[in-house]
């Protein structure tokens, strides 16, 4: 610790030890916590202790004062047990008798303050960060703490009552993660009398009739499977799995929510060739209801991914040796194969030894409501259902129909449980996509009241969910989903059916509406190409001449999250089919470019920024609006570029700001023929009126818009990679002149200087990077200029420090390029662009300013004391 | 109880009540479908109509040319629109003591009623029910009045002929009864019936029953009825709402606990919600104007379309729609205008407190300061001096048969650009449900009446739904109403806003009130026909609801089982009542019953009473009550069991017990004697031996109270 902080040290005891003196708010006492947690890693905490007296006498002064506030007393808890992690400092702590008072029954503990939850919840995180080491233990079952923890475990306050949870898991494993961890038998009969003390209560927990006491110690099995990996967690798994699996025998099963996080916790923690828990997996299975069942069964069927991200990097090497147990059983039991990764590593990838009639029941019970879906609507019997064993039940069927809210409830998991396997590697397979396809689309059409269902079954399915925005909303991202797979073009059909339905009806909400836009993107970019042919296929075609009618009236809509999606989706359609014949033809042919044009003047500021983006989107394809507007036949047709430049200058809101820049940078980037037309006045206009914006985004753009801009002169910048070997690549001297005179006319060099010193850091941090690169191009090239030749950059020089010190009035007038290539040489780029990565309150976040914060907020330092005059 | 059904239109109800001594007439609707069968009235001579070629048999034979004419395939008569009133056989109208209105355009038939039956009782209806009905009744009148046409066609309506013409007039109803529009004459004289009424104002009919109207939501001054007595209470719903846009909100704690329930006047369109018509309706209208082309919408003068112009109101600043005209071309559109802006005790919340700011109600006023709606009597005069291209023209007649918006018809229908958007479905269209088709390239609402409606008009034949121009089903109402202007190249849009209730409402409110039945169109007993499966379009409630048609009489499913009795002060101090059981007394009454104007009073007795006074016995027909009668009265059961052992312990032997359908017979075959238990008589038969039976006698009444 530094002297100045140990001189302020006693004066910030003194404070918090006053009840009188209101310390500032609980963000700086964390502060405080974590700058000892710092100071405490990185020395000796007795030392510590012994050199600042201050912080002993404080948690003393805390267990003798009455009136101090509860947040006083949470923070010295927790101090106390920062400090008491470490042994040797535990003992000196525990020769004072510290300990015992502040965790033990004599402490708090037994006090008014308990009452607090602040208080408990230091009390508990103090002993989480005190139990580190075996002494620890002994105190723990000597205050008789680990009690405390059970009956806190129901504290009212939840924060409290996870904090007591896991300070259980902390203990147990402390507990077996003794010297003895390697011969510990996975017979509970040799474990520490703590740890058998917590065993037992979860023991008794489970066998307890009350429902809060089962779901306690299902929690706290679930947080000790998922963080502890010792071997021991194998035994406690084999002595707890009978008391777990009569859980089950039970109806209703009690607290079937952490049941399943349990299991899935521990299925997860180890591949078990135990074949009691793939058992119990596939009891649980059966006995939950439908709607609890779909977590767990998705779980199971998503055990693969996991454990692949799980398996610790230090292992990978001792995979090869069948010796070692775990890995070796995998090595054994799992297909293996390679997976090469973007940055070049290369992971293991291993099946799970998941059993495959496990795997197909948890996907039955995925498709059961769909399949009960597709049956009832069906109008004829038809093939068998999604798969064996998925046929809709009469239990599945009675739970749908039961109330609407469990009909929806069961119907929007299933698709959202389906919607998250089916791009996974590890889904199912074979995938029954052409099924799940009917499904999706039947339920959209019983939504909508389209299906027309025959069976008594699918009657009341229908007035159960017609009209019902959560299914439709669920069902249309499924289906968005599917699109990843193909299927038949009899189904594909009737899916484009069913979205142009949705997109149609005045009863889509705008949410729904919006979903349905999505949809029937992905279909559209994921339907295949006519072979041989660039240009659409016939279906898409003829879909194309429906939508765009259909997307006219929504650009109308009263509703702007409608005409706000409906752009959306122009542009994105756009974007990807600009260049294709049919798509330009049945565009042109239709009112949408002209619509899209006069919502550039919607009073709605995100329908502006959509339209700004669709219109610019447009305009790169050739396919923006031009001819004259009938009501005025006669005025000229302004160009689009000057209406997107008023917007850049006028608008009173952010966004359709930003679009704006975004499209003039995309413009630049793709040399759109007005632009291109006369580049230097274009980046120039353009920069002008960024500079001038209030909004850092619109000027971080500006400068984008200018890299693109230099890019463009002065050649691409070299790749980021920090292995690719490359030389510096310097423009050759005739055109780096020529681009600095061009630069220099735009005004790009005053932009970027301003933007140097602008008060938002990542405009500074952009302007340093792109400067930086200016100079690696312009450097090297011996100008004939040298620092301080010209007349003018002194007094440039002059005009930058009055900017940095925030006096940015004054401009800076034109500039040479010469004298512009010494500027850069002067300026401590490489320098600022540090200062700059640093977090922004680097300067005020060092511990002393924040003991002097606290102290100058309670008015104890001197000079503020001279201030009050 | 019973109800006489004289319209079996569920949205234009027509029923009489018949209760305790009252005959109470809900409602009188006018159909006016009928109207689709005639040619438009245009206001301009139309060289189109009057070059329609007339129509001729088969044969050849063209002498029903002057009253038919054929237009693309279809064939109207051309005459003076006429209109299918309610039944007017299935009771005697003169009979009716009042008329209970619902809403104003539950009241259009009301002159025939009141001019031409007999009719001498009052009608009840709210001020604005009355003043805005008195609105669309001189439109409707104006609009024929105006149009004088010479010939009237009545060849056509001969049974021998009508067989011979086309569908629909060969499947027309009734047409003998179809009568022409009536006179302003005929509308005053109606009107002046009427006796205003306020919300939850109780009326006494003749002191049999009391009528009370209650908000119903739905339009201003609209109401439903309740009609009770001290014991029964029936509550007539009819057009209600709970999307309160204007009106005050519906009063619907009122209606609890009602025996009968009448339910008419539900949505018409269950599957469309206002609020995305109303969307979709500014969307069409929006994209129409910017295209350069002009809106035109058939409507009422009042109702929705106040809804509508505040949602313009909103929504025209927004699209970049605020240089567009807006026209209201009305007869009455200036008082429509007008009045719903002083209605404020009729008005909801939130409009009611801006009568009490420098604002006015209806955002409608601010419109027409800044001149961006403009209202017109109708297009001669000022308007043709204003009207400028592209605008937006709100006009009636919505059956597109009458009125000024023929004339926009015939100007604008040749025209791509122009669009004709359909919202009131008002009342005088035919009922069914919305059905989403995808035709060709074009998406459209649309109603389908029930087969038997489409079966006779004979929809099926209808040739016009192969026409390029307009991708039609070839069924819906509002596309009969375009019939007559086929080919026509206008854009037709159908976004019916109706805030009525629709079923998921209707149900809730049932569960909430829980009548105890419920009676209803049979049309709202079943899905639509179109669509079978959906059963949440119908009413489910328990017991299922009885359903009624036009020119049906239902005998209410209720027995009338007490009538309130008021005892003098004097009478009921003399009564000393006995407690039977705990909570149940009982005391014996002498007394005079007076009745006079449905009311019973309990007078006590002229004459002094006897010594034994108080436990007397009245008997019918007797004024003067006989005191010599003193037996006691008895009550209780006997326990067979107990009683077969009491007659046992008594000497009796050979006791054989039967039991029967009302209780038991206690056989004493030695002394060929028969007990007869039942629940309400005791009979010992026995040949005549007195003795026995009296010491039976008093064996029975062992086990009863006496008082």
């Amino acid at each position: 610790m530094d002297p100045e902080c140990s001189r302020l040290l006693p004066a910030l005891c003194a404070v918090l030890a006053d009840p009188r003196q209101p310390v500032a708010d609980d963000t700086c006492l964390e502060k405080l916590l974590d700058w000892f947690t710092a100071v405490t890693e990185a020395g000796s905490s007795l030392l510590l202790l012994q050199e600042n007296p201050c912080l002993v006498e404080l948690l003393f002064h805390v267990l003798k004062s009455q009136d101090l506030s509860s947040r006083i007393l949470s923070f010295s808890l927790r101090l106390a047990g920062i400090f008491a992690a470490q042994e040797d400092c535990f003992q000196y702590l525990q020769q004072g008798e510290l300990l015992p008072m502040l965790f033990g029954e004599v402490g708090p503990l037994g006090g008014a303050a308990w009452t607090a939850p602040a208080v408990r919840s230091g009390w508990i995180q103090g002993l989480r960060t005190l139990a580190q080491h075996p002494s620890a233990l002994h105190f723990l079952a000597a205050c008789g703490a680990v009690d405390t923890i059970f009956s806190l475990q129901g504290d009212p306050s939840l924060f409290v009552a996870s904090a007591a949870g896991q300070l259980l898991v902390h203990i147990l494993d402390l507990a077996m993660r003794g010297p003895a961890e390697g011969r510990r038998s996975p017979q509970a009969c040799d474990w520490p009398a703590c740890a058998q003390k917590i065993v037992g209560h979860i023991e008794d927990s489970l066998c307890s009739t009350a429902i809060p006491q089962v779901t306690q110690a299902l929690s706290v099995l679930t947080t000790a499977f998922g963080h502890c990996h010792g071997l021991w967690t194998q035994g406690l798994w084999v002595r707890l799995s009978p008391l777990v699996a009569r859980l089950l025998e039970k109806d209703p099963v009690p607290a079937s929510h952490s049941l399943v996080d349990l299991l899935l916790s521990v299925a997860r923690s180890a591949p078990s060739s135990d074949r009691g828990l793939w058992e119990t997996l596939a009891q649980t299975l059966s006995h939950l209801s439908p709607t609890q069942a779909g977590p767990l069964a998705l779980g199971i069927l998503k055990l693969q991914d996991c454990f692949i991200h799980r398996l610790p990097k230090d292992k990978r090497d001792s995979w090869s040796s069948p010796a070692q147990s775990r890995a070796g059983f995998i090595l054994r039991t799992c297909s293996a194969a390679f997976c090469h990764l973007p940055s070049g590593l290369t992971l293991w990838i291993l099946g799970h030894p998941v059993p495959q009639a496990l795997r197909t029941q948890a996907f039955g019970i995925l498709l059961q409501p769909l399949a009960c879906v597709l049956e009832a609507a069906a109008q004829a019997p038809g093939p068998p259902g999604l798969l064996e064993g998925a046929a809709a039940d009469s239990m599945m069927v009675d739970t749908l129909l039961s109330s609407k809210s469990a009909c929806v409830g069961l119907l929007c998991c299933a698709l959202a449980h389906l919607g998250l396997l089916q791009p996974l590697p590890q889904r199912p397979s074979p995938w029954p996509q052409a099924p799940l396809l009917g499904a999706a689309v039947t339920t959209l059409r019983l939504c909508s009241g389209s299906a027309a269902p025959t069976s008594d079954v699918g009657g009341r399915l229908c007035a159960i969910l017609v009209g019902c925005g959560r299914v439709q909303r669920a069902a249309l991202d499924f289906l968005g989903a599917l699109s990843q797979g193909t299927g038949p073009q009899e189904l594909v059909t009737q899916v484009f059916s069913v979205l142009l339905e949705y997109l149609v009806s005045p009863e889509s909400s705008s949410m729904v509406l919006k979903k349905a836009f999505q949809a029937t993107l992905r279909w559209l970019l994921s339907s295949p190409k006519t072979p041989g042919c660039c240009d659409l296929d016939p279906h898409t075609q003829l879909f194309l001449r429906e939508l765009l009618p259909v997307l006219q009236k929504r650009l109308c809509s009263p509703c702007w999250e409608v005409r706000d999606s409906g752009l959306e989706f122009l542009t994105q359609m756009t974007r990807h089919w600009g260049g294709q014949a049919g798509f330009r033809q049945a565009l042109l042919a239709s009112e949408v470019p002209e619509l899209t044009k006069q919502l550039l003047r919607d009073p709605e500021s995100y329908v502006r920024a959509s339209a700004v983006t669709a219109t610019g989107q447009l305009s790169s394809w050739g396919l923006c609006a031009t001819p004259a507007s009938p009501e005025c036949p006669g005025a000229q047709q302004e160009s689009l570029l000057v209406e997107l430049l008023h917007i850049l200058s006028t608008d009173s809101e952010g966004f359709p700001r930003r679009a704006v820049m975004q499209v003039f940078t995309e413009w630049l980037r793709d040399g759109h023929a007005d632009v291109a037309e006369d580049a230097e006045r274009f980046v120039a206009g353009v920069l002008q009126a960024a500079s001038r914006d209030l909004d850092w985004e619109v000027r971080a753009q500006g400068l984008e818009l200018a890299l693109v801009f230099l890019e463009q002169l002065l050649g691409q910048r070299s790749s980021h990679c920090p292995y690719a070997v490359a030389l510096p690549e310097t423009a050759p001297p005739g055109v780096l002149d020529q681009a600095l005179q061009v630069l220099c006319r735009v005004q790009l060099f005053e932009f970027a200087f301003r933007a140097l010193f602008d008060c938002d850091r990542p405009v500074a941090q952009k302007s340093c990077d792109l400067l930086l690169f200016l100079r690696a191009k312009a450097a090297p090239c011996g100008s004939s200029q040298e620092a301080g030749d010209s007349p003018n950059v002194a007094s440039v020089e002059a005009t930058l420090q009055r900017w940095q010190a925030g006096e940015q009035g004054q401009p800076l007038g034109y500039l040479e390029p010469g004298a512009v290539v010494a500027l850069l040489r002067s300026i401590d780029l490489e320098g600022l662009r540090d200062t700059l990565a640093e977090s922004s309150d680097h300067v005020e976040k060092s511990p002393q300013s924040l003991l002097q914060d606290m102290l100058a907020a309670v008015g104890v330092l001197g000079e503020n004391e001279a201030d009050c005059y | 109880m019973k109800l006489y059904c004289l319209s079996g239109h569920p949205t234009l109800p027509c029923n009489v009540l018949k209760f305790k001594s009252t005959t109470i007439m809900l409602d009188c609707g006018l159909d006016m479908n009928s109207t689709l069968n005639f040619l438009p009235l245009p206001l301009v001579q139309s060289p189109r109509l009057s070059n329609l070629p007339g129509w001729s048999l088969k044969d050849g034979n063209a002498f029903l040319d002057k009253e038919l004419k054929e237009c693309s395939g279809h064939v109207f008569v051309d005459s003076v629109p006429e209109f299918c009133l309610p039944e007017t056989e299935l009771i005697d109208l003169s009979t009716v003591d009042v008329i209970l209105i619902s809403n104003y355009h539950c009241m259009m038939a009301l002159p025939y009623i009141t001019e031409h039956t007999g009719f001498t009782g009052t009608v009840y209806a709210t001020e604005p029910s009355v003043q805005i009905g008195r609105l669309l009744m001189e439109e409707l009148v104006n609009f024929i009045e105006r149009v004088p046409k010479a010939q009237s066609a009545s060849l056509w309506k001969n049974k021998d002929i009508q067989r011979l013409l086309p569908s629909p007039l060969k499947d027309a109803v009734e047409v003998s009864t179809w009568r022409r529009c009536y006179t302003m004459q005929e509308v005053n004289s109606a009107l002046s019936k009427i006796q205003l009424v306020g919300y939850s104002q109780k009326i006494e009919l003749f002191g049999a029953v009391q009528v009370t109207p209650l908000s119903s939501g739905y339009a201003l001054g609209s109401s439903n009825w309740i009609i009770q007595s001290h014991y029964e209470k029936v509550s007539y719903v009819s057009g209600s709402s709970l999307l309160t846009t204007h009106p005050q909100p519906m009063d619907q704690a009122s209606l609890k606990n009602s025996d009968v329930l009448i339910l008419t006047g539900l949505t018409q369109i269950p599957t469309a919600n206002p609020d995305s018509m109303v969307g979709e309706f500014c969307s069409n209208l929006a994209l129409t104007v910017r295209n350069g082309g002009n809106v035109l919408v058939p409507c009422y003068p009042s109702g929705v379309i106040y809804d509508l112009l505040e949602c313009l109101y909103q929504y025209i600043d927004s699209a970049g729609l605020s240089s567009i005209p807006f026209y209201f071309i009305s007869p009455v559109a200036n008082s429509s205008l007008e009045f719903s802006q002083i209605f404020a005790e009729w008005l909801c919340h939130n409009k009611q407190t801006k009568v009490y700011l420098p604002e006015p109600p209806f955002p409608h006023a601010e419109l027409i300061q800044t001149n961006k709606l403009k209202h017109y009597p109708s297009i001669h005069g000022d308007f043709s001096n204003d009207f400028r291209q592209p605008c937006v023209v709100f006009t009636g007649h919505p059956s597109l048969r009458f009125g000024d918006v023929v004339h926009f018809m015939e100007l604008w229908g040749k025209s791509s650009l122009n669009t004709v958007i359909f919202t009131d479905v008002g009342s005088d269209v035919t009922v069914g449900t919305v059905l989403q088709r995808h035709r060709r390239d074009t998406w459209l609402y649309s109603k389908r009446p029930s087969s038997q409606l489409r079966r006779k008009q004979g929809l099926r034949d209808c040739p016009w739904h192969s026409l390029p121009d307009i991708h039609l089903e070839p069924d819906f109402s509002y596309l009969e109403a375009l019939a007559p202007y086929q080919p026509l190249a206008m854009k037709c849009i159908y976004c019916p806003i109706d805030t009525r209730l629709n079923f998921i409402q209707v149900s809730k409110l049932l569960k909430e009130v829980q009548p105890l039945h419920v009676v209803c169109p049979e049309q709202y007993t079943q899905p639509p026909p179109a669509q079978s499966h959906r059963i949440d379009l119908m009413i489910d409630c328990q017991p299922p609801a009885m359903s009624y048609r036009r020119a049906e009489v239902l005998a209410l499913p209720f027995k009338r089982r007490y009538e309130k009795i008021e005892i003098m002060p004097e009478l009921a101090d003399s009564l000393v009542p006995m407690e039977i059981k705990p909570g149940v007394s009982l005391a014996t009454v002498s007394a005079v019953l007076h009745t006079k104007d449905n009311k019973h009073i309990l007078q006590p007795p002229p004459r002094p009473a006897q010594p034994t006074g108080g436990k007397k016995r009245k008997r019918a027909s007797d004024d003067i009550p006989d005191c010599k009668v003193l037996k006691p009265l008895l009550s209780g059961s006997i326990p067979v069991e107990q009683f077969v052992q009491t007659l046992e312990k008594h000497g009796f032997s050979d006791i054989k017990v039967e039991d029967t359908a009302k209780g038991h017979i206690v056989l004493l075959q030695e002394a060929e004697t028969l007990i007869q238990i039942e629940e309400d008589s005791t009979h010992i038969i026995c040949d005549n031996d007195e003795m026995l039976r009296v010491r039976l006698r008093d064996l029975v009444l062992k086990f009863l109270q006496k008082f």
